[in-house]
């Protein structure tokens, strides 16, 4: 079984970035790091593989600018090898661009039995990408997946719904986004971060997959900002040290506010 | 004679299509703010639905004058279903100028199908919509809540807003239950091919954390997972729902439908009691909106402090005990 998994790779958390006051975009430069919800699925696609008694875990992922060091982790961790569109046209590419150019690198690497996503990124946080890829791609797709399982050509989901979850049967080849705790990720041994390095790492351009620099980034982004502005921010509160009569405080704040 | 003028209020738009959602008959309580919010910036409301008969009369008390139905999904999930029946009406000129979907696990599925048929872009994470002229423009805030994004659309294309919950009131117009129409859904090929076998409803026992007047949340600062008894215990003296942080959802401690944030709940209660969370800004947009915020946490420096109304700098296993003890002796 042969399975894609889709990983973003973003600005270190730890190190947010900042508003261009120009382009009134995120700016997001420098080192990027494997974005910590889709470690959740190369784990779940290694796991799958491994079920299967063979076949291996191809990475796919979209930056503008040459970063592969969260691909070298997810390697790491045992993905086969990877393909990274990587392009300073992609820039300021929204969602929607996002996924054709996921879903067009996904053609590249031949036919996928399962495509797996993270239900949303964490810099971005959209959740529409993954099924944006399946409809790009004509295949059925379950989001919120908190359990996966694989039975020949049909997937066996547990989906997170309002009330508690259904269970969900697909046939192969579909698209699942995983949610944190579908399955623990393992941690890249020294074995594995050695053997990362010499991996094969397939780096393309816009053009390679054949679309046109024109519609992607920016200019392709059909939608412009007209407006940032600050948030009314809380007015501060009052923070006391419990001296081991804090919760009299809080008692006092509830009568207060006539909760009690 | 006296001259008769109709007083006309100006609409952004013509007509906005609301996908009105619901759960064991009920409506979600956010699609009824999402066609609150369309009767103020369009024309003619309309909802679509899977549910039709069951939603026509609360969504017509909210404004939608129709409800268009989308047959067959008994068994399937609905994202396919309802994006190919918008999608095909809007190519047959029988579409709306926008399309408001809530960020609720269907209602991104929805979006993201609609948006590759329409070829166009979806703006997510919306907090408010708002007239630009014409047009409009979904309001969306980075940096944990801190900065406001407007973007607007500049495609021909109907305008689809992804949009939180909790971002409007809803309210009644006091209009007669929607005409429920049906809404074709085209061929769908393997993109319709998942099918739920089951669905399983988890007990929910007190208050729900939609419509708690009190919620009260713990993180990973209780401990271990037998500690969250102490939250549980304090929200029955107070009459709310528990609610909790990704990081104990994530470690089994509790299950998936009491996490508060960006990817759990958006909670607006009365009183939000925060107890060993450090305020991360994935669990503050779903809070945030609180009337009044109380946080205890032993580290004056964690961030949940700067949205707190009332902080007690302290060791949740020595105030819990005492608040509950205090709450129980009134
Ligand atoms: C895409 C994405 C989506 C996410 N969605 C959500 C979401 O919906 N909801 C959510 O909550 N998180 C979400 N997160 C996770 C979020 O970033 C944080 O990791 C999480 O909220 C942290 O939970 P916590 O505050 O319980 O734990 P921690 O951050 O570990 O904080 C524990 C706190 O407890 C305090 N503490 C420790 N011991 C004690 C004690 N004895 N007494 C008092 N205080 C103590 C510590 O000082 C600390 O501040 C998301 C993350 C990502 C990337
Ligand atoms: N640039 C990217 N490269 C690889 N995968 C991505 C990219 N953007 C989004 N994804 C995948 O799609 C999921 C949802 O992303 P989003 O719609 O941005 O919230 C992510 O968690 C990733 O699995």
């Amino acid at each position: 079984m042969n399975v894609v998994v889709c990983v973003k790779q973003i600005p270190d958390p730890a190190d947010p970035g900042a508003l261009d006051p120009e382009t009134k975009t995120l700016v997001r430069s420098g080192k990027l790091i494997l974005d910590e919800s889709d470690s959740y699925g190369v784990e779940m696609a290694l796991q799958l593989v491994d079920a299967a008694g063979g076949g291996e875990v191809t990475l796919v992922s979209m930056a503008p600018n040459d970063e592969q060091s969260g691909l070298r982790t997810a390697l790491a961790m045992g993905a086969a090898k990877a393909v990274l569109v990587s392009d300073e046209a992609l820039r300021g590419s929204d969602a929607l661009t996002t996924a054709k150019v996921l879903a067009a690198a996904i053609g590249r690497t031949g036919q996928p039995d399962l495509v797996l996503t993270a239900t949303e990124s964490s810099d971005g946080y959209t959740g529409t990408v993954p099924e944006q890829i399946a409809e790009l791609l004509s295949l059925p797709s379950v989001t919120f997946a908190k359990s996966i399982a694989v039975d020949g050509g049909t997937a066996s989901v547990q989906r997170q719904t309002e009330a508690g979850y259904d269970d969900v049967q697909v046939p192969l080849p579909a698209v699942v986004s995983v949610t944190a705790g579908v399955v623990e990720p393992r941690y890249p041994s020294f074995k594995g971060i050695m053997a990362a390095k010499s991996k094969p790492l397939d780096q393309v351009t816009v053009a390679d997959l054949g679309m046109d620099a024109g519609q992607v980034g920016w200019s392709g982004a059909g939608q412009e900002i007209v407006d940032v502005s600050e948030a009314e921010a809380r007015e501060a509160g009052t923070i006391v040290e419990d001296d081991g009569e804090g919760h009299q405080k809080v008692v006092e704040f509830l009568a207060e506010l006539k909760v009690i | 004679m006296v001259e008769q003028h109709e007083e006309r209020i100006h609409m952004a738009v013509g007509k906005i299509w609301v996908f009105v959602e619901a759960t064991g008959g009920e409506v979600s309580n956010t699609s009824l703010e999402l066609l609150t919010k369309a009767r103020e910036l369009a024309d003619t409301v309309e909802a679509v639905s899977v549910a039709g008969d069951a939603v026509a009369a609360a969504a017509g008390a909210h404004g939608a004058t129709t409800v268009h139905q989308v047959d067959g999904t008994d068994d399937k999930l609905l994202g396919p279903a309802v994006a190919g029946a918008i999608a095909a009406a809007i190519e047959a000129g029988s579409g709306p100028d926008a399309v408001f979907i809530a960020t609720s696990y269907d209602g991104r599925d929805v979006a993201g199908r609609l948006s590759v048929k329409l070829d166009a872009p979806v703006i997510t994470n919306v907090v408010d919509v708002v007239d630009a002229g014409g047009s409009l423009a979904g309001v969306e805030p980075i940096f944990g809540g801190t900065t406001n994004v407007t973007t607007r659309f500049t495609t021909d294309k109907p305008d689809v807003f992804l949009i939180r919950p909790k971002s409007f009131a809803a309210e009644e117009s006091g209009g007669a239950p929607a005409a429920v129409s049906s809404l074709p859904v085209p061929d769908l090929g393997a993109t319709g091919a998942a099918v739920v076998t089951n669905r399983f409803v988890e007990e929910q026992t007190g208050p729900s954390l939609d419509d708690a007047d009190i919620v009260v949340s713990g993180g990973r600062g209780l401990g271990e997972s037998e500690k969250f008894e102490m939250v549980e215990q304090l929200a029955k003296a107070l009459g709310a729902a528990p609610g909790a942080s990704r990081a104990i959802v994530d470690a089994g401690w509790v299950p998936y439908s009491y996490q508060v944030g960006q990817t759990g709940k958006v909670v607006k209660p009365n009183v939000y009691i925060a107890a060993g969370i450090s305020g991360a800004t994935q669990h503050l947009v779903g809070m945030k909106g609180s009337k009044t915020i109380i946080a205890i946490n032993k580290d004056p420096e964690a961030p949940i402090f700067s949205v707190a109304d009332l902080g007690i700098v302290g060791d949740v296993h020595k105030v819990l005990p005492k608040l509950i003890e205090a709450l129980q002796g009134r």
